[in-house]
């Protein structure tokens, strides 16, 4: 019972701030405007205006996840293989964004990035020719990588460095080609840490519009972008709190499936 | 925040440059006038003034002379945004004597009855008032009873003169395919819907649903020569080469030509959205007198022209005008030409209605 007591700092704070935002978001995402029951909100993401927003969302997300996973994955199994010096300067390299605010990394992306930026200044430097990136669904894609990369990196690497070294060494003793030890222990040891890293960098994509505002130039429209405008702008709580309850239903739905597929496989979940 | 701001408030950003400039400033000056007003009972004080101003609104040095001449204590806070404003002035703290705010808001202002008739009898320089400009402000205080002009401002194109080689005077050019990836537009609804209303011969307050539908089909059409849509970042990549064309506000385009020389503003030849700051004697004013003189002493000639050197935003007042040398005169980032300010119009406020009809446009085009 005591023990309990120490939890409550927590508790306060998950009712206030979780339970309580999240409990008046179904209120407002399942009533009208003036408060009786309604489906409306939530079937609105048939409108074709927020499936298409739907569409590009998802489309985003499942880029910057696949492409997090395929630079992750080797550089974590690489780093997990060395420790030492260079592989711990090479995660605090990793790690070093996630001490500058998100939003400024994203102004600076868009430096980087302009038609007058440092990337088409340096390829003009070296003769080449100038790359239209900004404002294009490319840009939006470079800096949601650019931001979520460490939470897939950091993941892979915990679950990749503590693999026993001696199933490792088994598998070799037992005949194991190096190609085999990777597909059957590294891969199946290290799934937790991948879907973790998946969990945490598609579901922030998701939801994503900060960067699709900045990078995108406003012009791709994320169900993100909805959502904000439903609130800020059209001032429509029911419409923008349905559409949440589809994004977060959605989210969920994709989470049991990962989870499944990693519980068939007798592993916990890191997060 | 109340409905009725929810699309004009996107209007606010327009002075934004100044505004955040000053940020800092202001958030010291509200802290350093809430002190003293607290000081002395919220202004029991039978001569000072409480004036209430956007940041970095005012040549300092007018406050003094003001305080010099008339023997009245001023006290001066500012605020960063019509909606900070008024949510302060009607938590009812401080009683504000004199307002200086724009013209959706004095009209919201008027409605709630909280603004005052202002006694422009016992006024001197109020004729130094330029007619004209007093008729646009009629579009949100009929009589002209509750507000006198204190700046204006247009919204209109910034181009880039060395990536276009032709003369801009329309909105067309902004359909022109030349410039594919290098036009900026406004990111607020009613701002980027005066370019094809305006174009297509539409008042901006249009709501004529067959017009605004017409409207978004040019929007639509103009979306794959964009390169963005921008508010604040706009004077950026105008001063940087980013894009050749852009809509954006002339307060904004004062300070990119300033930084960049061969960036040229113009108001197109079919009219704009103007904008008005002025001053407003609230309900709760415990001055009135003092605000009164107050105005006028900001009408006066020499008072307006160092108001007008300090911030460089459209004046109202004739007799400064008439002072300025004729390239100033001629500045059609200040000074749109008569023809063309009788092409301009004040926002008005639509309605609730055509609020979310004008949203349910925005999300479309965004979608397209």
């Amino acid at each position: 019972m005591n023990r309990k007591i120490l939890a409550s700092p927590y508790i306060v704070w998950a009712l206030g701030f979780i339970i309580l935002p999240l409990l008046m978001i179904v209120y407002y995402g399942l009533t009208d405007g003036s408060g009786t029951f309604t489906l409306e909100n939530v079937l609105a993401i048939a409108d074709s205006v927020h499936y298409k927003a739907f569409g590009n969302s998802l489309l985003l997300a499942l880029g910057s996840t696949v492409i997090c996973l395929v630079i992750a994955y080797p550089l974590a199994y690489v780093l997990s293989q060395h420790e030492g010096k260079i592989s711990n300067t090479i995660i605090m390299l990793f790690i070093l964004p996630m001490w500058i605010n998100f939003l400024l990394r994203v102004l600076a992306m868009q430096m980087l990035l302009s038609n007058t930026g440092i990337v088409n200044a340096l390829l003009g430097f070296f003769g080449l020719p100038q790359q239209h990136i900004m404002y294009t669904k490319g840009a939006i894609l470079i800096g949601m990588v650019y931001d979520y990369l460490p939470f897939m990196i950091l993941p892979i690497y915990n679950v990749m460095s503590k693999i026993d070294k001696d199933v490792i060494e088994a598998a070799h003793d037992l005949g194991a080609t190096v190609f085999v030890t990777f597909k059957k222990i590294i891969i199946p040891l290290s799934l937790p840490g991948v879907i973790s890293g998946v969990t945490m960098v598609f579901i922030p994509s998701m939801s994503e519009f900060v960067v699709a505002d900045i990078l995108g130039g406003s012009k791709i429209l994320l169900l993100g972008n909805v959502i904000e405008q439903e609130f800020n702008l059209s001032n429509n709580w029911n419409l923008g709190s349905g559409l949440s309850l589809v994004l977060m239903i959605f989210i969920l739905i994709s989470m049991a499936v990962m989870n499944r597929s990693n519980a068939e496989e007798g592993d916990t979940m890191l997060w | 925040m109340k409905k009725e701001t929810k699309i004009l408030d996107n209007l606010k950003r327009k002075k934004s440059l100044k505004k955040y400039c000053a940020l800092a400033l202001a958030v010291i000056g509200t802290v350093a006038a809430a002190a003293g007003c607290s000081g002395s009972a919220a202004g029991e004080d039978d001569n000072t003034l409480v004036i209430f101003n956007y940041g970095d609104y005012i040549e300092r040095e007018t406050i003094q002379m003001f305080e010099e001449e008339t023997g009245i204590e001023v006290k001066y806070e500012e605020y960063i945004t019509p909606e900070d404003m008024y949510t302060k002035y009607q938590s009812g703290g401080i009683n504000y004597d004199l307002i200086c705010t724009s013209d959706y808001m004095i009209e919201r202002m008027i409605r709630d009855g909280e603004a005052q008739v202002i006694d422009t009898s016992q006024m001197e320089y109020m004729d130094n008032m330029d007619q004209k400009y007093m008729d646009f402000c009629k579009a949100f205080d009929p009589e002209n009873q509750y507000a006198i002009p204190y700046f204006f401002g247009t919204v209109g194109i910034l181009y880039n003169e060395k990536m276009v080689d032709e003369e801009v005077d329309s909105w067309s050019v902004l359909w022109n395919e030349k410039y594919k990836n290098q036009i900026i537009m406004e990111n607020s609804v009613r701002d980027a819907f005066i370019v094809p209303l305006k174009w297509k011969g539409h008042s901006i307050n249009t709501t004529d649903r067959q017009a605004l539908l017409e409207a978004q089909s040019l929007l639509m059409e103009q979306k794959p020569l964009l390169a963005a849509y921008l508010v604040d970042e706009t004077k950026d990549a105008m001063i940087s080469g980013d894009a050749a064309l852009s809509v954006i506000y002339s307060g904004d385009a004062v300070v990119a030509i300033e930084e960049n020389e061969d960036l040229t503003y113009v108001v197109p030849k079919e009219g704009t959205n103007i904008w008005f700051d002025c001053w407003m004697i609230p309900k709760t004013a415990r001055h009135k007198e003092a605000a009164e003189k107050f105005i006028d002493f900001m009408n006066r000639p020499d008072v307006a022209m160092m108001n007008f050197d300090y911030i460089w935003y459209g004046t109202p007042n004739k007799a400064v005008y008439e002072e300025l040398d004729e390239e100033s005169q001629q500045d059609p980032t200040v000074f749109p030409d008569d023809e063309t300010m009788s092409k301009c119009e004040v926002y008005r406020y639509l309605g609730e209605e055509m609020d979310s009809f004008y949203s349910r446009l925005w999300k479309e085009l965004k979608a397209y």
